[in-house]
């Protein structure tokens, strides 16, 4: 069931809120101990929530999403409820507020199911940096389930939760939305609020949506989007009607598809069901154009100068002062920040906040984020340069299907190669999905859509399109049908 | 198991090799306020200097004239709200995170002897 089917089943009294509710939290009961997609269930704060839209719903009151269960990747502030952002820093961290994501959608009604795991402060392309320990992918238990939203994938595909939020810097919706079959939408930078999301790269990150269909995740953008006085990046632009937009037919569209993106490095199989997708929207009266972005394949480098760089100055604030972990017996006040920090965040998160301050450094900064932010430009300018031609890109949204946990966690280089097809729409604040197009050796793959900014509207209309005409989106994986 | 390595073939260039010290490493871990330990630092050393050599490939794009990119949105205007007092006192709650208080003070490790 769909949030917005299971919506329509509580508006004509089919069954209550209460009991759907009920239903999530036994299958997330039974399931979660080999999935590990939740880091904390609030079955209390769902049991009351679920009431309370019931009791809406029977006033006459109430939207398309009343009392729809919904869980919150744990990168949102949960007002009394730990926000963990999947790492030992914040292990202790009881947020004394919610996010603006978090509040918008608690007033359309939705239910609270609990806190998803995700790789540690969203740095990772596997949920294998999570301090609580990495998600298994529904679809094949040995297998990542994409990162770094994994744990809201993983709960989502496995039905654990209709729909769940996320966040993508670099990929961290679109990427694990493709490797568990689902639909990952991620809006344009500043179109959902940031408040109270816990910033990793703050000109990159944005919330988004992991959902069952394109009518799902135009429902849950349309409640949580607009402008937030308490984000500054947040742009004033009108919130439309997203599901009244589905219908938008195919004709006439003109889809980009970018040559760079079918290089070597994609695995065939991917590249097979892709391929079959583009003919599909061609049937449904596309036109397909083929261009080249030149300087997309510089994407990868950008990010892993951009991304560590604001990571490094995003992160200073854990201090073991005010809040999150700290050391025992500290010294003097350098041994409490140096080893409060080197005990509270992992790896790969020590790795990234290393790498930006080396790149911000004195004499390193014109060499290395300087550049970077040029190149920025340039990539920038490709996409600029190709919607004055098309109306949607489209590609891969992943080089492969899901890989097996273990495989890549020593090795950074080729982790971050994982985002090579999604970075370059947060590098230029795009809009981008991610869709079912089909299965490799019983492994879900994803094709990717990409628009100017605020083309969410067109984006959904061709992901609805396609999910119209295809049931890729349907597929259960087999342990969990 | 597919080799990911392919995925180089579609860049431009490799990147230089880039070699960073142990003592290179425990500058910026210190910059970085970041304790790491002897096991640890010669991980670093290597994974550090393979993400410099791998992002040194910028250095071959040609960006004269390029003005560095700050945000995704053109034309973005700072909002401003009126100048009012929209918060309330929550100290004792956001102190309830906190590892260590008294009299509603932070305390950390004396600083001036």
């Amino acid at each position: 069931m769909t949030a917005a089917e299971i919506g329509r089943d509580l508006h004509t009294g089919k069954y209550t809120s209460i009991e759907v509710t009920r239903h999530f939290l036994e299958r997330i009961d039974r399931a979660n101990q080999s999935l590990n997609a939740f880091i904390t269930v609030t079955p209390e704060r769902a049991m009351a929530d679920a009431a309370r839209a019931d009791a809406r719903i029977a006033r006459g009151e109430g939207g398309p999403l009343t009392g729809v269960p919904l869980a919150h990747k744990d990168i949102f502030c949960t007002d009394g409820v730990l926000t963990s952002c999947g790492s030992r820093m914040l292990s202790n961290f009881v947020a004394p507020y919610d996010a603006t994501v978090v509040e918008r959608l608690a007033a359309a009604g939705m239910v609270m199911l609990g806190k998803t795991n995700m790789d540690e402060f969203a740095m990772g392309s596997s949920n294998e940096t999570s301090w609580y320990g990495p998600v298994r992918n529904p679809w094949d238990g040995t297998r990542v389930p994409g990162g770094s939203s994994g744990g809201s994938a993983a709960a989502v595909a496995a039905r654990l939760a209709p729909v769940a939020t996320g966040t993508d810097t670099g990929g961290s919706i679109r990427q694990p939305g493709a490797l568990t079959g689902l639909t990952g939408f991620k809006p344009t930078y500043g179109r959902v609020s940031r408040y109270g999301m816990v910033a990793f790269a703050s000109s990159l990150d944005q919330a988004g949506i992991l959902a069952q269909s394109a009518e799902d995740a135009a429902l849950v953008l349309g409640a949580m989007a607009g402008h937030d006085a308490r984000d500054s990046t947040s742009v004033a632009v009108p919130v439309p009607d997203y599901a009244a937009g589905l219908g938008r037919p195919m004709k006439g569209l003109r889809i980009g598809i970018i040559r760079e993106f079918f290089g070597e490095g994609l695995e065939e199989g991917t590249g097979r069901a892709v391929r079959t997708a583009l003919e599909g929207f061609s049937a449904m009266g596309a036109t397909l154009v083929e261009l080249s972005l030149p300087n997309l394949p510089l994407s990868v480098p950008t990010y892993y100068v951009v991304a560590p760089a604001e990571c490094s100055s995003n992160l200073s604030r854990f201090d073991g002062v005010r809040f999150g972990h700290r050391c025992s017996e500290p010294r003097d006040l350098l041994d409490l920040y140096r080893r409060s920090r080197g005990e509270g965040f992992g790896a790969e998160v020590k790795r990234r906040i290393m790498t930006g301050t080396y790149v911000l450094s004195a004499g390193y900064y014109d060499a290395y984020y300087l550049k970077a932010q040029k190149v920025r430009s340039l990539i920038n300018a490709d996409f600029r340069r190709a919607f004055s031609e098309v109306d949607v890109l489209m590609g891969p949204t992943t080089p492969t299907p899901a890989f097996a946990i273990g495989a890549k966690v020593d090795d950074p280089i080729t982790m971050y190669l994982n985002d090579i097809y999604t970075i370059g729409a947060n590098l230029a604040g795009l809009p981008a999905v991610s869709v079912p197009c089909g299965l490799v050796d019983g492994l879900p793959v994803g094709l990717q859509i990409i628009g100017p900014h605020f083309a969410e509207e067109r984006l959904l209309a061709a992901a609805h399109a396609w999910q119209l005409e295809t049931d890729w989106h349907r597929k259960l994986p087999p342990l969990f049908a | 198991m597919y080799d990911f390595r392919q995925v180089f073939g579609i860049f431009p260039a490799f990147g230089a090799i880039v070699t960073l010290t142990r003592r290179d490493v425990e500058g910026i871990a210190l910059l970085a306020r970041l304790e790491i330990t002897e096991q640890e630092l010669p991980v670093y050393v290597e994974s550090l200097s393979r993400i410099l050599g791998f992002v040194d490939q910028l250095s071959a794009a040609v960006t004269d004239g390029v003005e560095p990119m700050a945000h995704p949105l053109e034309n973005q205007v700072q909002s401003l709200r009126d100048d009012l007092v929209t918060e309330s006192d929550r100290r004792d709650c956001y102190q309830g995170n906190a590892p260590l208080v008294a009299a509603g003070l932070y305390l950390v490790p004396k600083v001036i002897e």
